[in-house]
């Protein structure tokens, strides 16, 4: 398992349309992939699992990949989360 | 530039660009449930067609535009598991169509976002409710109709009720129908928005959807794409009517007392809670009559105790000691709501409808009346009955309230019961009204049932407009009786249906001793200047022991 943990700088937090940038990319690889607080994980391939998280500035996002491609997939998600968030 | 004469449902001046709202609407009862199999694959063939259209619709747009933005949101939505595998589910379950099942599971999946504490999340309920519509009309096999997003003259050849109020109120600039009839539930919605409409606009073309659409509702006349002459007319028209309308804001603050010495109260009619504001502004003195099915239709279950408290609670705060009269569920006839499941009638304006499916009901008729008595603890609440023809179905409600009431301090939950009144909308009850006087605490007459069932004549039937006189002697004559009878048992009368706001009938109304007066909230000033300027005297006075 490849675990992230994320600090959310954009001060709009994640809406649809980076949850939608997040959530297409996740599904490019075969890893599952679990997202969220530390206490409430969701499937980081559901949208809307993805959006009613609601998570704002200064929230820490956790992401836990796990699969046979689950290296790549977090290196991957974790520039998007740099670049855009 | 091409123009039209109409009929006039509600005065004013609109200019906007024209919303067609098309006739083949999503008619859940009409769509019947096919084997599990059947619809789960009409369900997959469906979310197929969704996305084809909107993967047509992003490449249509220009690149990177907001609008592509959104339309690919709803290309991802419409591929999410969260709102897809609900609905396989319940289909699975067995007796949905696709279209129920997707317009269920997207309403659920809408809630939750509303419940959201992030504003932009909560208003991300409207996407996914547009997703689940676009899917749910490519399972019906009906063409997909976005909703209103700006502001627009609404056209149709008719508008059901629930059609009526799924537009955003800040939306409607106008609405001009094709057909429709001044007492259709479209014009009496209309005029309860204060929103300039004109009916009967036979020649008004179609293909209509994005032009500019001219409604000048006070000579009762359209303009399609109109020059700038005719705008430059319209803004005196405007100005004029603007004028008039200023002369009549003057009567707020002042009570309507006719010359002769007989105060009227004069009060609003309203559909959904969101109405009150707009009654306030014409200085409503009160409530005559609150529609409350319209918490039922336009939606797929039914409201909950909680929710229906919220809204009663709400209208009668807004309304700061003032009374307010809630009408118990009215639907059947034309106002229709599938989650009832109510068998297709013969005659449904003669059928199973208003009070007759709450006593048939009971169980459901008590979450209103639970609501209603936990509301009348926050504000001046009075209950309601319709179509009541009978002493014994009054008992039976009061009956029902009081089991309500010993739940309700069980559950130490505030509470007061409310007094209990009737419409007197059938010209059983009109005939009975002596009798029924001693049973209830006041009478609020329906004129538009009470016409129809008096001169057997379908309001709805534009047809039957010839044989239709708004001021038919045998209905004025049970108005009369029925107000001498209700002052002879110390109640009050009013009179909440369309004829209360006939211009003609104000003095003929004085006289009777009618002692409220409920009308669409854009009517109620021009009322008041009529009784204030009446030369009509009261011949039914009020006995001092009744109070409104």
């Amino acid at each position: 398992m490849q675990e992230i943990i994320y600090k959310i700088t954009d001060p709009r937090g994640i809406h649809a349309r980076p949850a939608g940038q997040l959530v297409k990319l996740i599904k490019e690889y075969k890893s599952t992939c679990q997202l969220g607080s530390a206490t409430n994980l969701v499937d980081g391939k559901h949208l809307l699992s993805v959006m009613k998280l609601s998570l704002q500035q200064g929230d820490s996002l956790t992401l836990q990949f796990s699969g046979a491609d689950e290296k790549e997939a977090a290196d991957a998600v974790l520039k998007f989360l740099q670049e855009n968030l | 530039m091409v123009e039209g004469k109409a009929r006039i449902a509600c005065s004013g001046i609109a200019v906007a660009p024209v919303f067609e709202v098309k006739d083949a609407g999503l008619e859940l009862e009409k769509i019947i449930a096919g084997s599990v199999e059947r619809e789960l694959a009409a369900f997959e063939q469906a979310v197929d067609v969704a996305r084809s259209q909107l993967t047509a619709l992003i490449d249509s747009l220009p690149a990177d535009s907001e609008a592509a933005e959104i339309m690919e949101m709803h290309l991802m939505m419409a591929d999410d598991p969260d709102l897809l595998d609900p609905v396989r589910k319940l289909i699975g379950n067995g007796g949905i169509s696709a279209v129920a099942a997707m317009l269920k599971a997207g309403t659920e999946q809408a809630e939750e976002f509303k419940s959201l504490d992030d504003p932009y999340m909560q208003a991300r309920s409207a996407d996914i409710l547009d997703v689940s519509r676009r899917i749910a009309c490519a399972a019906a096999g009906v063409e997909y109709q976005p909703a209103l997003s700006a502001r627009s003259i609404i056209v149709a050849d008719d508008l059901t009720p629930s059609q009526t109020v799924g537009f955003k109120r800040e939306f409607i600039a106008g609405i001009v129908l094709r057909h429709g009839t001044m007492n259709s539930h479209a014009a009496i919605l209309a005029r309860n928005m204060g929103v300039p409409s004109l009916i009967e606009a036979t020649e008004l073309a179609a293909g209509l959807s994005g032009k500019i659409l001219a409604v000048d509702a006070v000579n009762g006349r359209y303009y399609v794409e109109p020059d700038n002459e005719t705008l430059r007319h319209l803004q005196e028209i405007k100005n004029d009517w603007d004028k008039e309308q200023l002369k009549l804001l003057a009567l707020r603050g002042k009570e309507a007392i006719a010359p002769c010495g007989h105060r009227i109260l004069t009060a609003a009619n309203i559909g959904s809670p969101d109405e009150i504001e707009f009654a306030l502004d014409n200085d409503c003195e009160g409530v005559g009559l609150m529609r409350s099915e319209f918490l039922f239709i336009g939606r797929d279950d039914y409201p909950s105790e909680e929710e229906q408290y919220q809204a009663y609670a709400r209208v009668a705060s807004a309304l700061n000691g003032r009374p307010l009269i809630i009408r118990t569920l009215d639907i059947g006839a034309d106002k229709k709501c599938p989650y009832f499941n109510l068998p297709a009638e013969e005659n449904p304006a003669l059928g199973l409808r208003a009070l007759r499916i709450c006593l048939t009901r009971p169980e459901l008729f008590k979450i209103q009346l639970r609501s209603i008595c936990r509301a009348a603890a926050r504000g001046k609440i009075r209950l309601m009955l319709p179509m009541v023809i009978s002493i014994t179905e009054i008992q039976k409600t009061k009956a029902l309230l009081q089991e309500c009431a010993q739940e309700l301090s069980l559950e130490g939950k505030e509470y007061v019961l409310p007094p209990v009144g009737i419409m007197i909308e059938t010209p059983a009850a009109a005939v009975l009204s002596a009798t029924l006087a001693k049973e209830v605490d006041f009478f609020s007459i329906g004129t538009n049932d009470l016409m129809q069932y008096t001169c057997a004549i379908d309001r709805q039937n534009p047809r039957l407009e010839p044989f239709y006189d708004p001021h038919h002697p045998a209905v004025l004559e049970l108005i009369r009786q029925t107000a001498v009878n209700a002052h002879q048992a110390g109640i009050f009368v009013g009179i909440c249906g369309e004829m209360a706001s006939d211009p003609v009938l104000t003095d003929l109304f004085i006289e009777f001793g009618i002692d409220e007066l409920s009308v669409s909230p854009s009517r109620i000033l021009a009322l008041r200047h009529r009784i204030l300027n009446s030369h009509a005297h009261c011949l039914n006075e009020r006995p001092s022991n009744c109070n409104f």
